[in-house]
C-alpha cells in the first residue's frame, strides 16, 4: 500500500515555507502584496469560479508574484460570474467580470504585473464589497 | 451545480456569513441503508423558525445585491431527485444544521466532485475559522481538523499555496484510502 499523506508531511512542508519566508513574504504586510477576492457565491460557484481561484492560486505562486488569493461573497454582477476583484499596492479594487482560466491569465500578465488595464472590467463605483 | 462539492463550497459559505467560528462537514456513506449523508453543522447566530421555513424558497435572501437565493433550494432540488430530502434544525444564537440526504444508490445521485479542492480552498479562505471534516464509509473514517493543520504550521499561513496544494493532496488520499464514492 502506498504512503498516505499525513501532518508528518506537513512538518516539512512547513520547514520549505519557512526557509522561503525569510527571503519574501516576512517582508511584506498584506497591504503591500495583491489581494484577490474571487466571488463565491452560488451564482459564481455555478459559473465556474471554483477553477478560477485554483489557476490564481497555482500561476501566481508559478510565476513568483506574493498575492493573496481569498474568497467573497456576491456582488450583484451574477450575470458577469466568475468575476475578480483584484487590488494592486496602492490602487482602488478593480473588478473583472467573465472570468475563465485564458482572462485569468491575461490579468496576471497585464494588469497585476504591469497596470495595464484589459477589456471586461465591470465599472463600479465603490470602496470595497462588504461596505457595499 | 454540477456535483456535490460545489454545494458543499457553497453551502459552507452560509456559515460563514452567520458569524460561525466552528463548522462542521460530515459526510456518511452507507450502502446497506442507501443513504448518502451531508451534514453542515456550525455555531454562528443561527436563524428563527420563519427564516427557517423560507431559506428553501428561490425567492428569499438575506443579500441585498440581488433578490434571489438558490444556494440552499437546489441542494434541496439534488437531494430530493435522488429520493432523499433536506432537513434544516436551528435556533437564533445556537447554530444551524443543515442535512442533506441523497439516494446511495438512486442513478440521479449526482457526481460528488473534488471534495479535496473545495475544502482547501475554504479552510485557506477563512484563517479565523476552524472546520472538522469527517468522512465516513463502510470501509473506515477519516477526520480533517484545522486545529491540528493550524497547531502544525505554528506561524506559516494556512493560506500559503503550498500549504493548500498539501491539503488538498492529504484529503484526497485519506478518502481513496477510505473508499470514498
Amino acid at each position: 500500500m502506498t504512503k498516505i499523506t499525513s501532518l508528518a508531511d506537513l512538518r516539512r512542508i512547513k520547514s520549505d515555507v519557512e526557509a522561503k519566508m525569510s527571503l519574501r513574504e516576512r517582508s511584506e504586510t498584506p497591504e503591500s502584496m495583491v489581494q484577490i477576492r474571487v466571488a463565491m457565491a452560488t451564482c459564481g460557484i455555478a459559473s465556474g469560479a471554483k477553477i478560477v481561484m485554483e489557476y490564481m492560486i497555482d500561476e501566481l505562486e508559478k510565476r513568483n508574484i506574493p498575492a493573496i488569493v481569498t474568497q467573497t461573497g456576491c456582488m450583484g454582477y451574477c450575470y458577469a460570474e466568475p468575476t475578480v476583484e483584484i487590488t494592486r499596492p496602492g490602487h482602488g479594487p478593480i473588478v473583472f467580470g467573465f472570468v475563465d482560466s485564458k482572462k485569468a491569465d491575461q490579468i496576471i500578465e497585464k494588469y497585476i504585473k504591469n497596470g495595464e488595464l484589459l477589456d471586461g472590467i465591470i465599472p463600479v463605483n465603490y470602496e470595497n464589497i462588504e461596505g457595499k | 451545480m454540477k456535483d456535490l462539492a460545489l454545494h458543499i463550497l457553497d453551502i459552507l459559505q452560509n456559515s460563514v456569513t452567520a458569524g460561525a467560528t466552528l463548522i462542521e462537514l460530515k459526510i456518511k456513506e452507507d450502502p446497506s441503508m442507501d443513504v448518502y449523508s451531508v451534514k453542515f453543522t456550525d455555531n454562528g447566530k443561527g436563524m428563527d423558525a420563519a427564516t427557517v421555513q423560507k431559506v428553501t424558497d428561490p425567492f428569499f435572501t438575506t443579500r441585498t445585491t440581488r433578490k434571489v437565493g438558490l444556494g440552499l433550494p437546489l441542494l434541496k432540488q439534488n437531494a430530493e431527485q435522488s429520493g432523499g430530502r433536506l432537513t434544516i434544525h436551528s435556533k437564533p444564537g445556537n447554530g444551524t444544521e443543515v442535512e442533506a440526504i441523497f439516494g446511495y444508490s438512486h442513478i440521479d445521485r449526482i457526481p460528488t466532485g473534488d471534495v479535496a479542492g473545495i475544502m482547501a480552498l475554504t479552510v485557506s479562505s477563512y484563517p479565523s475559522i476552524e472546520f472538522i471534516y469527517t468522512h465516513n464509509t463502510p470501509e473506515d473514517t477519516f477526520i480533517f481538523d484545522t486545529r491540528e493543520i493550524k497547531e502544525t504550521l505554528e506561524d506559516v499561513p494556512i493560506s500559503n499555496p503550498q500549504v493548500i496544494a498539501f491539503m488538498k493532496d492529504m484529503i484526497r488520499e485519506n478518502l481513496e484510502a477510505i473508499k470514498a464514492s
